[in-house]
């Protein structure tokens, strides 16, 4: 990839599951936002086929997946895997919501990179994917 | 403004409407409310007696599970001499999903307890007299069916069903803003909501048939004049959807009941509740006619807010919890639900719940704030913030009304549109250090290790999954099919489908083929994209 341009890093949030606590979703999106990235916020009430089928459609580099439901050792890495499977094993997969400490290691190992906590500043969260994006082969 | 030498912040504001905070209050700063506990317009309490009748009731809302489990934690409590119980249901059961459906995979008995059928709804009372205990079910957008199911197996038990004692959320406008635990059009919705306050005017008369809630409001972000005036401009829209059928206020109001979160903020919440009470009497009596001092008194539950709890620092979450019952008690709740100070990390652990519950109890038993009524009435301050909320909801409601009304709102998004905007205010607050979250972003140390957490077990959902299979072997599926094709046909016309779903869950239909026969009628709603 050419370091000539700056290309403006996308990035889409979405909740997998029947979970309904959106507020962390949403602020995310806003605040991912106006640090100058392209937010495709895709709702709630989704399946893990649904968010792989649209990060791969609207070609982004980062999938932020948020759950508070308690579902997300299930749900997670089921986006990961579907991802590889379809062509997108460069988009930075991470994740956010009520998830135990002891998960974040399933769940990296799972190829979710980093799971971010309640109490989790917007601009750690925005440097975090500035720093850690993934060259697309 | 002058900024006096010496004080440690440059200004001081409320977090109600960002007004400035003086320095002090002396009665030129508003009136005091006159008026004495129990008279209208109940600014200061609905019962002339408060507490020193009757306390709240201590109300903690659990489920976990299969039936088995959660039936097995509520005999319990039940032994214990517990008569109030608040049933916690899983997603796919609030959703309208049976447990075997792949959208459900993952969320078997995570969030409360899996019910699916009128079998399990009877395997979770099984020894306990519906006769003799008060239910609270946090249900929504299928409350119709859930109730079917309750009276159906009170029934069995050889209950009367007018003699039933409860609550069902029944609140499905606050899901559009909030929740989000819909599945129907805002439309059809409401019918379906004065579907069941209809019917239970009639047939269960000491039934609440909706508890119209700021909680999940003001959890996804609002402020605390938000949280009041977005509450009741819902209850606005559905007294008037009852009066649109035809009844009259003073035949179903005096069930409408009412749900509040309660934030850190002490002082400021105690003028919430006293502000809410007292501009929904109003509303009742004046807007609606109302003659009856029982329609215009606002009965309300209290939740602790979930979203102040912190994953850093776990225990101080105890503390939050202690000073938000403060609120609630002092401000004139009638139940109250306490956090447990772990629930930033997980689903609460035994101890952690025990701890929610004792907080209730200290103040009730030590702290002295229940042996009088309302015992901050009069404080300047307290008075002034009190006229403050409620001037702010009533600019609040006065805009919906020009709107249309709350459902009007809520299509065009300005209520959501509202509440994120105070949410993404709030996050940014906090990342730039100016409203302080102890042990968040000041007071802050290196994270502590794993805390003891609570897990469901994992085999749950075959257990689940397996009940379904052999019911749906066991039950006589002709009578389903024949049952859910009347469902629908009910659902297309004007007729209350309350007693059509009583029939329908004794054949022991699932709630989710029962919302997909409701689906097929009415379709399904997807949220407008707002950001």
């Amino acid at each position: 990839m050419s370091n000539t341009a700056v290309k403006t890093i996308r990035v889409l949030i979405a909740k997998p599951g029947l979970d309904g606590h959106d507020r962390g979703a949403k602020v995310i999106a806003r605040g991912l936002k106006d640090a100058g990235m392209e937010v495709i916020y895709l709702g709630l009430r989704l399946t893990p086929e649904q968010i792989a089928e649209a990060a791969i459609q609207e070609d982004v580099d980062v999938v932020g997946l948020s759950c508070l439901s308690g579902a997300h050792l299930g749900l997670f890495p089921r986006v990961v895997d579907l991802l590889r499977r379809k062509g997108g094993e460069h988009i930075l997969v991470i994740g956010g919501g009520i998830i135990p400490k002891k998960d974040a290691t399933p769940l990296k190992e799972a190829g979710v990179a980093r799971v971010f906590g309640p109490g989790t500043p917007i601009p750690e969260i925005a440097k975090y994917i500035q720093e850690n994006l993934k060259e697309k082969k | 403004m002058t900024t006096d030498k010496g004080e440690r912040k440059k200004e001081f504001r409320t977090t109600v409407d960002g007004a400035l905070v003086k320095k002090v209050y002396v009665p030129a700063d508003g009136p005091a409310d006159s008026s004495l506990p129990g008279e209208y317009p109940f600014t200061r309490h609905i019962m002339g007696n408060g507490y020193r009748g009757r306390l709240w009731t201590m109300r903690q809302y659990a489920g976990f599970a299969t039936v088995e489990e959660t039936n097995k934690r509520y005999k319990y409590l039940y032994g214990q001499g517990n008569t109030g119980f608040s049933v916690a249901f899983h997603l796919p059961t609030q959703e309208g999903y049976d447990s075997d459906h792949p959208l459900s995979a993952g969320e078997v008995g995570k969030t409360g307890v899996a019910i699916d059928s009128l079998r399990d709804m009877e395997q979770l009372w099984d020894g306990i007299p519906l006769a003799d205990v008060s239910t609270s079910m946090t249900i929504n957008a299928t409350a119709p069916i859930i109730l079917a199911m309750y009276i159906a197996a009170a029934e069995k038990q050889g209950a009367d069903p007018s003699r039933l004692k409860g609550t069902v959320q029944n609140d499905i406008l606050k899901e559009y803003i909030a929740r989000n635990t819909y599945i129907f059009a805002p439309g059809p919705s409401m019918r379906l909501v004065t579907d069941v306050c209809a019917y239970c005017a009639e047939k269960l008369p000491e039934w609440n048939s909706i508890s119209i809630s700021g909680y999940h409001i003001r959890e996804a972000g609002s402020t605390a004049i938000q949280e009041v005036a977005f509450t009741l401009a819902n209850g606005i829209a559905y007294v008037q959807a009852m009066l649109d059928r035809g009844m009259k206020i003073d035949y179903f109001a005096p069930r409408f009941s009412f749900f509040f979160a309660a934030n850190t903020n002490l002082l400021e919440e105690i003028a919430k509740f006293r502000a809410a009470r007292r501009l929904w009497a109003k509303i009742v009596k004046d807007r609606f006619g109302s003659a009856n001092p029982r329609s215009q008194m606002l009965r309300y539950h209290v939740q602790t807010d979930g979203f102040t709890l912190t994953e850093q620092q776990p225990l101080n979450n105890i503390i939050r919890v202690t000073i938000q019952s403060l609120a609630a008690v002092m401000g004139g709740c009638q139940s109250l639900h306490t956090n447990s100070y772990d629930e930033a990390l997980s689903l609460p652990t035994e101890q952690a719940v025990q701890v929610a519950l004792r907080t209730q109890q200290i103040i009730a038993e030590e702290s002295g704030v229940a042996d009088t009524v309302d015992p901050l009435g009069g404080s300047f301050y307290l008075e002034s913030l009190t006229n403050q909320i409620e001037e702010g909801a009533r600019q609040y409601i006065e805009k919906i009304d020009r709107m249309g009304g709350a459902l009007e709102a809520i299509r065009k998004g300005y209520v959501q549109s509202e509440i994120a905007r105070s949410a993404y205010a709030y996050q940014k607050a906090v990342d730039s250090g100016e409203q302080i979250v102890v042990g968040v972003n000041k007071y802050t140390t290196k994270a502590a290790g794993d805390t003891n957490i609570f897990e469901v077990d994992p085999s749950v959902e075959k257990k689940q999954t397996e009940r379904l299979k052999v019911l749906r072997q066991e039950r006589d599926n002709a009578r389903v099919k024949q049952a859910l094709e009347k469902v629908k046909q009910t659902a297309a016309s004007h007729e209350n489908i309350l007693p059509v779903l009583i029939d329908t869950v004794k054949t022991y239909a699932t709630q989710g083929e029962i919302s997909n026969a409701l689906r097929e009628v009415f379709g399904e709603y997807r949220e407008p994209s707002l950001l």
